[in-house]
């Protein structure tokens, strides 16, 4: 007993300085300069940002870590400092960000369309209804038994998108919340929020990267009914971490990170994603488009997510005006 | 995408290791102390790291989180979201497992043991070491359980961790991102290899037990 007990004891040390050794050697803790970034989930699901990642880490000297939690957490683990910068899509959370000190250097990087999904049946009836119609009729359906809701309800971009929906559809969202026998809180991320959609047959609001991740792993039965509508407009920032305020934060890096996803290789990378294994692009680069000044989408993308008529007011560039030229 | 599966399986028994380790330093030598003094207590104190057994790793990892963010009070550390935070995260995890276990393994061996090792002229020091290498079949089942409940934790990895991609990603929480990012394959994957490691983790403890004397 004794000798088999002493070998095992042996064996097990071994096996774990081995694999941590190796671990070390093979995976070194690098000493390149870290920068983390705090995100929204649709990036990074959709695996995007790993493909951004591995081309920008390939040419600046920065380990990219990369935080996927959620607008809303991503943007308190900013606040926080517990990030370096972050990369969200609620413009009307982003404007407090900057004007409470927290935040510099926001820059526009893309956009697509958020989508209003439901089950096949389409108890609702809201094909080839507009946006606002859509939501009344699933209200009025809900009301009567008929259709659920499932809302993100975590605070996330989505989540506020959905709010500013019912706003604008004359519904109070505190109101329907309350109605608890057909519009659900998931409390989850989009992923599993989307497979509570399906397995419920009821509706919800999306970002289109994360359902057709999920449509094509065939996770739901969810078809799409409107989207490209200007209702649906979902836009992506990148706002720096304010140094003032966290002085221990990579902000140079941060800078780099940002310049990077404005520029031609970068925007073109966002662009290209999802083309081979979706058959359409997921996100839309949207520096170039910003530069027009009369496209009808440019136009909706200012009145959406510009404060004051610009990306980033001047008293919140931080000495990077360069970025706005 | 398979070097990705080897540093993650290599990142988890590193983390977990070196937690199981960090934990027995201060587990091993509390619970031997529990395990042969008598003392006012002593069962208070036992009944309290059993309660402890069943902490719940998110709890546990929640209150880590505050601590150790910039914002708290031990931000300055710079803890938050690297592997040494999921490793002294986990340590704390397992401490109470390690002490009940090494804690019952002395309380289970005659503890003349002690009294004739010091007859024989021992110091204190030495006689618990000798009550220890009695033990020892039970200290062992002490380090594997804790492994075994610090391998297969979610809550501290992800809370303290972040689950950093290259960087803090162990087993459990690339599982969880696998099913939010649709990849059911490598999730799987993923899925088998942590069972494969608990159930030969497992193995080895019933064969320990059976054999105990």
């Amino acid at each position: 007993m004794k000798n088999w007990t002493w070998l095992t004891t042996i064996t097990l040390i071994t096996i774990i300085l081995v694999a941590g050794a190796y671990y070390l050697e093979v995976f070194p803790t690098t000493k390149k300069e870290k920068l983390t970034v705090s995100t929204t989930t649709s990036l990074y699901d959709t695996g995007l940002l790993n493909v951004i990642e591995d081309t920008f880490e390939a040419k600046y000297p920065i380990d990219l870590q990369i935080i996927s939690r959620g607008t809303g957490l991503a943007i308190k683990l900013a606040q926080d400092g517990d990030a370096d910068m972050m990369l969200v899509h609620a413009p009307s959370k982003e404007l407090p960000f900057l004007t409470q000190g927290y935040g510099v250097c926001r820059k526009i990087i893309a956009y697509n369309f958020f989508a209003i999904v439901g089950p096949e049946t389409d108890p609702a009836e809201i094909q080839g209804l507009t946006t606002l119609e859509a939501l009344t009729k699933i209200v009025e359906a809900g009301r009567k038994r008929q259709a659920m809701w499932i809302s993100r309800g975590d605070e996330s971009g989505t989540h506020a998108k959905e709010k500013e929906l019912w706003r604008a559809a004359n519904f109070t969202w505190e109101e329907l919340r309350s109605e608890t026998n057909w519009y659900v809180e998931a409390r989850k991320g989009m992923g599993g929020t989307l497979i509570l959609a399906s397995e419920r047959s009821a509706y919800t609001l999306t970002d289109m990267g994360t359902y057709l991740s999920h449509s094509t792993a065939d996770l739901i039965a969810l078809k799409v009914f409107i989207s490209q509508e200007k209702e649906l407009l979902n836009v992506y920032s990148a706002i720096a971490v304010n140094q003032t305020r966290h002085p221990h934060t990579n902000f140079n890096g941060a800078i780099n990170f940002i310049k990077f996803l404005v520029s031609d290789e970068g925007q073109q990378l966002i662009g290209d994603y999802g083309k081979n294994e979706y058959g359409q692009p997921l996100f839309y680069p949207a520096v170039k488009l910003l530069q027009e000044s009369n496209d009808p989408l440019a136009n909706l993308i200012r009145e959406y997510a510009l404060f004051n008529g610009t990306e980033c007011p001047a008293e919140y560039r931080y000495g990077h005006s360069e970025l706005y030229d | 995408m398979n070097s990705e599966i080897i540093e993650i399986v290599l990142r988890s028994i590193y983390v977990s290791g070196t937690a199981t380790f960090l934990s027995a330093m201060w587990s091993i030598p509390l619970g031997l102390t529990i395990g042969i003094k008598n003392f006012y207590g002593k069962r208070l104190v036992k009944g309290v790291f059993n309660a402890f057994l069943g902490m719940p790793t998110v709890v546990l990892g929640l209150v880590l989180f505050l601590l150790i963010r910039h914002a708290g009070p031990f931000g300055f550390l710079n803890l938050l979201f690297t592997p040494l935070a999921i490793i002294i995260g986990q340590a704390l995890l397992i401490t109470p497992i390690m002490i009940s276990f090494t804690t019952s393994a002395v309380e289970s061996i005659d503890l003349d043991i002690r009294d004739l090792a010091k007859t024989l002229g021992a110091t204190e020091i030495q006689a618990s070491l000798a009550v220890l290498k009695e033990a020892a079949g039970g200290t062992l089942l002490a380090f594997i359980a804790s492994f075994n409940r610090a391998i297969a934790e979610m809550g501290i990895a992800y809370m303290v961790g972040g689950s950093i991609p290259g960087f803090t990603m162990v087993l459990t929480t690339a599982i969880a991102l696998q099913r939010d990012m649709a990849n059911i394959e490598l999730g799987l994957t993923l899925a088998a290899i942590l069972l494969s490691i608990v159930f030969a983790i497992n193995l080895i403890l019933n064969l320990i037990q059976k054999r105990r004397p």
